[in-house]
């Protein structure tokens, strides 16, 4: 019995790794850490009814930013530990495995951990408030989906101690990722992972879709509306075509593996080229998902801090609705060298580089808002400005690939490595990193230090070019990508060294921009405006941080730029009218998306290790919490008109 | 700012000084194939400047310019959102440069698919990726080798890929770009080499453990001292069993190595245990390589020969 237990609890839990241990120990501490000082401060009633019960927007938000950030910290760590393994050639600091490991696991932390939800933290802090909403279409289901990328992230993360990792790459071909090549639970914990978060991003592409055709305030039309928000539809509407076929994709990949089910294998008749093809229907898009508010995200700044109206605003929606249609056409150049024939080859050759015209288009009119503008050298803008020749030069390269018989001898190089994290890291974490710095204030209702600000910009983006410039060189001398070692003769040492250095800079901006954080919480300079930045769009025209019911009184909007002719107005009459307030109708808090999120949770570990009662037991919570809460009637309330003029009376604002 | 120009301007100096080196395998060709992607390449990144080179450009000035300070004399027009001759050429101006892009990525894709050299009789190798090397068959020469090649310069050289373990990929850079194995099919790629001279060659697609450690050399020879190497093959390696092979295919790494014969119909073997009966369709070779496979059954050879016609 106790022989069983111990060879039971010996392939359960990774052993044998020292920096395992070390995360034991760290994760354990870490919670008896957290469990102490809830207790301690008696905070535990606090912490469910504000935040695991919430289902207001900007908190929701709040949580998907800080579950990023955490992400984006063990996605970096990751990074970290690869670029030491290649710093130098035949260097024994990861073996294969390990080094197998870390590459899938960054991958799918960085897309999916990462990128996707600091994209939703926006959506859900934003959008409402520009678009002079009190809420999201559907706020219970926003609660569900953030509670569902939470604990699917938490269920893949698990894997690093449990189980073991994935380790087929973030995309898991088979018959690589089949059974008969990685036994064991790690490519589950993939499936399964991804699969409970993306439910939840799906939820969330519809409930913004929604929210933005149905919840603007009165008189604004479509083409009113701030280049964020536009975006932000843009983006929704590739995630409703495209998480679905990510949905099929992996339920099939799991069909295979646990019901033997050869639909990827060529043995019984299936096909690994199909999975290739279905994962890339949703990978391309998903790329488009999360650099396209990114886009948005600089619009609005650009037009800003350049005291200027965005120039061209009708081709920047117009190009940010092909690229969404394009980007369905476009996903053969990932697999150009997988022999679908010159005809099939040519057509995406061409229609990828077609996606470069709407974007180049999108730089211009950047370009041209700055063009007689004046321009106000704030953190955000220079994140912005920043992005500009980082993010053309990666679409260069990316025209470059493009061209399928160039794209044989960069395929799978480092070029390709080099080519998506410039555009990734330049396009949507440097587009990320703008959009925090500046709706921060509006947040928190504080400023981020700039000095400590300037020193994160300059090491993120010297670390960046020293780090991924090199790699394309790399992959000019032939570097393939995922190798954890090679050898002294291919003269790749050098310039390996040199872009690990560069990550290790980019690591140092990442320490400098949490010290930001933790120096604004103690010495920030509060907003007391509202309006920090003399911004243009309705979010500026509420407190900071909003009160929970964003606008006392819902704005009327008769063009662009709503705020900004607000106040245009308000100079010329040189008064403010004070409106009347009326009862507020809101959503009510509910504890049952963090728990039918728990039952997800045991259902897909259940899964995971192919324990069929634990899933069952998993399954049955969740439709039991479905049940409880098709029972709810009295799901929201009114808050009193006196409730909301002792709000408006307290809240920090000088107006 | 000082040093971090410094230092982005050495990074650049570096790689694009140190682009002569040889150790730059795509941009030292050594084959007709290489070659006409190396052109492509070029022309692709000359296309790419001309937008480029203005735009960082554009963007100096106007961060310079258009900056917020005391006493900026530029024009300051807050409400000048709209050009509709600066939109046309700024959609205008991509559209022609994609179009002479797309048109010359149209014309080497089609030349590829045909042998770069039409008047000497091609060499067919048939390479089997593994768990993790590489068997490489000539089946006219009946001589098999592992983890290298040999071929004789100036021959148009057919290998034709498949794969007895996870799909990977074929990659010679200097002499042309890659190609997937891919279990239970079997697909066509010309090289050739147009000097005497020993290439790298990698496995570009990943597999798993052993995967960085997949890199096989191609050596180019005169086409005597090829067939010197052929016949010096034949008498003094040892021949490759069905047993040989089933090990070779155990995973794990091997050194090189040489066969004096293989069994016969091997790869048609490997490629059809693999499924290769049901997706005869998908076959990307060229009338010739038929030769190679007439072991299968004569109804799929014809469904794969009507798809070759139609299809490549
Ligand atoms: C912050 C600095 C970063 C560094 C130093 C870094 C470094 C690396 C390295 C060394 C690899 C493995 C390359 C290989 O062996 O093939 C890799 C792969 C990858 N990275 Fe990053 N990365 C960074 C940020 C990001 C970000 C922000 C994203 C996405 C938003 C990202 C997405 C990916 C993906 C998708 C892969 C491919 C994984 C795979 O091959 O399965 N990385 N990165
Ligand atoms: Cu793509
Ligand atoms: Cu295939």
């Amino acid at each position: 019995m106790l022989d069983k237990l111990k060879d039971f609890s010996s392939h359960f839990f990774v052993t044998g790794e020292p920096m395992i241990y070390g995360a034991d120990v760290a994760i354990l501490l870490t919670l008896a850490g957290i469990i102490f000082v809830l207790t301690y401060l008696k905070k535990w009633k606090w912490l469910w009814r504000e935040w695991l019960t919430t289902v207001d927007h900007k908190k929701i938000g709040i949580m998907y930013m800080l579950s990023s950030l955490l992400m984006l910290f063990r996605g970096g760590v990751d990074a970290l530990l690869m670029r030491m393994q290649l710093a130098f050639p035949q260097w024994h600091f990861l073996d294969s495995n390990h080094y197998n490991e870390i590459f899938t696991t960054h991958g799918t932390i960085m897309i999916l951990f990462m990128a996707m939800p600091l994209m939703f933290a926006f959506f859900n802090i934003v959008v409402p408030l520009q678009i002079g909403a009190r809420d999201v279409a559907y706020p219970f289901l926003n609660a569900v989906s953030f509670w569902l990328f939470f604990f699917g992230a938490m269920l893949f993360n698990l894997s690093f101690v449990i189980g073991g990792s994935p380790d087929a790459g973030w995309l898991s071909y088979p018959p690589l990722s089949g059974m008969q090549f990685s036994p064991g639970p790690g490519q589950d914990f993939y499936i399964w992972g991804i699969q409970i978060s993306g439910i939840g991003s799906l939820a969330s592409g519809i409930n913004f879709i929604m929210t933005i055709l149905k919840m603007r305030a009165p008189g604004m039309k479509l083409m009113h509306m701030p280049l964020f928000t536009w975006s932000v539809l843009a983006s929704c509407i590739i995630i409703i075509f495209a998480f679905p076929v990510l949905t099929v994709t992996l339920a099939l990949l799991f069909i295979d593996r646990f019901f033997d089910g050869h639909l990827f294998t060529m043995t019984g008749g299936g096909n690994p080229m199909m999975y290739i093809n279905l994962i890339w229907m949703w990978g391309h898009p998903e790329v488009y998902i999360v650099v396209l508010p990114a886009f948005g995200i600089f619009s609005e700044i650009v037009a800003t801090f350049s005291q200027k109206k965005i120039f061209g605003y009708k081709s920047m929606v117009f190009s940010m609705m092909i690229i969404s249609v394009l980007s369905y056409f476009t996903w053969v150049h990932h697999f150009f060298t997988m022999g679908a024939g010159a005809n099939v080859n040519v057509f995406f050759a061409i229609t990828t580089m077609a996606i470069g015209i709407p974007t180049g288009v999108k730089v211009f009119n950047w370009l041209f808002t700055m063009f007689r503008g004046r321009i106000q050298m704030t953190q955000p803008m220079l994140w912005t400005i920043a992005f500009i020749p980082c993010f053309v030069v990666g679409g260069a390269t990316g025209v470059m690939l493009s061209a399928a018989p160039a794209d044989y001898q960069y395929h799978n190089s480092y070029f390709l490595v080099a080519h998506f994290h410039q555009v990734l890291i330049g396009g949507v974490v440097f587009g990320f990193f703008a959009g925090l710095y500046y709706w921060w204030p509006k947040m928190f209702g504080f400023k981020l230090n700039d000095r400590l600000g300037k020193w994160a910009f300059w090491t993120w983006n010297i670390g960046f070019y020293v780090c991924f410039m090199p790699q394309y060189a790399l992959g000019f001398m032939g570097m393939t990508r995922r190798i954890y070692t090679y050898d002294f003769d291919m003269g790749w040492g050098p310039l390996n060294v040199i872009s690990t250095v560069g990550a290790f800079f980019m690591g140092i901006g990442f320490i400098f921009q949490a010290w930001q954080i933790l120096h604004g919480i103690k010495y920030g300079e509060r907003d007391v405006t509202g309006d920090p930045w003399n911004g243009r769009t309705l979010e500026w025209s509420i407190p900071s941080p909003p009160p929970h019911y964003n606008f006392a009184v819902i704005p009327t909007v008769t063009g662009q730029d709503a705020w900004w002719t607000i106040k245009e107005e308000r100079k010329k009459k040189k008064a403010k009218e004070t409106a009347a307030f009326s009862p507020i109708h809101m959503p009510k808090n509910s504890g049952i998306p963090f728990i039918m999120s728990i039952f997800w949770f045991i259902a897909g570990f259940g899964l995971t290790f192919h324990w069929v009662w634990v899933a069952i037991f998993g399954l049955t919570g969740v439709g039991a919490c479905l049940l409880a809460r098709s029972f709810q009637y009295n799901s929201d309330y009114y808050i009193p008109v006196d409730e909301i003029q002792h709000t408006e009376d307290s809240v920090g604002r000088v107006g | 700012m000082h040093i971090s120009k410094l230092i982005i301007l050495f990074v650049f100096i570096t790689i694009f000084l140190a682009g002569c080196d040889s150790r730059y395998l795509i941009l030292n060709p050594q084959g007709a194939v290489a070659q006409k992607e190396y052109q492509l390449i070029i022309f692709s990144i000359i296309l790419c400047a001309i937008v480029v080179i203005p735009v960082l450009g554009l963007l100096v000035y106007i961060v310079l310019r258009y900056r917020d300070k005391p006493g900026n004399k530029a024009p300051y027009r807050p409400d000048w959102d709209d050009s509709k001759r600066l939109e046309f050429i700024w959609w205008g101006i991509p559209i022609i440069i994609i179009g002479i892009l797309g048109f010359a990525t149209a014309k080497t894709t089609y030349e590829l698919v045909d042998p770069p050299k039409k008047d000497v009789k091609p060499l067919t190798i048939e390479v089997t990726s593994l768990d993790w090397k590489w068997l490489f068959q000539y089946p006219d020469q009946d001589i098999a080798t592992v983890n290298y090649v040999e071929i004789p310069k100036n021959v148009p050289v057919q290998f034709v890929l498949t794969s007895d373990a996870p799909m990977n990929s074929f990659w010679v850079p200097q002499l042309g770009g890659q190609l997937y194995t891919m279990p239970g099919m079997a697909m066509g790629l010309w090289l050739q080499a147009n000097h005497k001279g020993e290439y790298f060659g990698s496995g570009a697609n990943f597999t798993g453990e052993g995967f960085a450690h997949m890199n096989f050399k191609v050596k180019s020879t005169s086409t005597k001292e090829f067939n010197q190497w052929v016949r010096q093959v034949k008498e003094t390696a040892p021949a490759l069993t069905k047993a040989d092979y089933n090990s070779l295919a155990k995973q794990g790494l091997s050194l090189e190595k040489s066969y004096s014969t293989i069994p016969k119909g091997l790869f048609q073997e490997t490629v059809i245990k693999n499924g290769g009966q049901y997706y005869s369709q998908h076959h990307h070779m060229k009338n010739e390589d038929m030769k190679t496979m007439n072991v299968a059954s004569d109804e799929q050879a014809h469904t794969q020969h009507e798809h070759q016609e139609g299809g490549n």
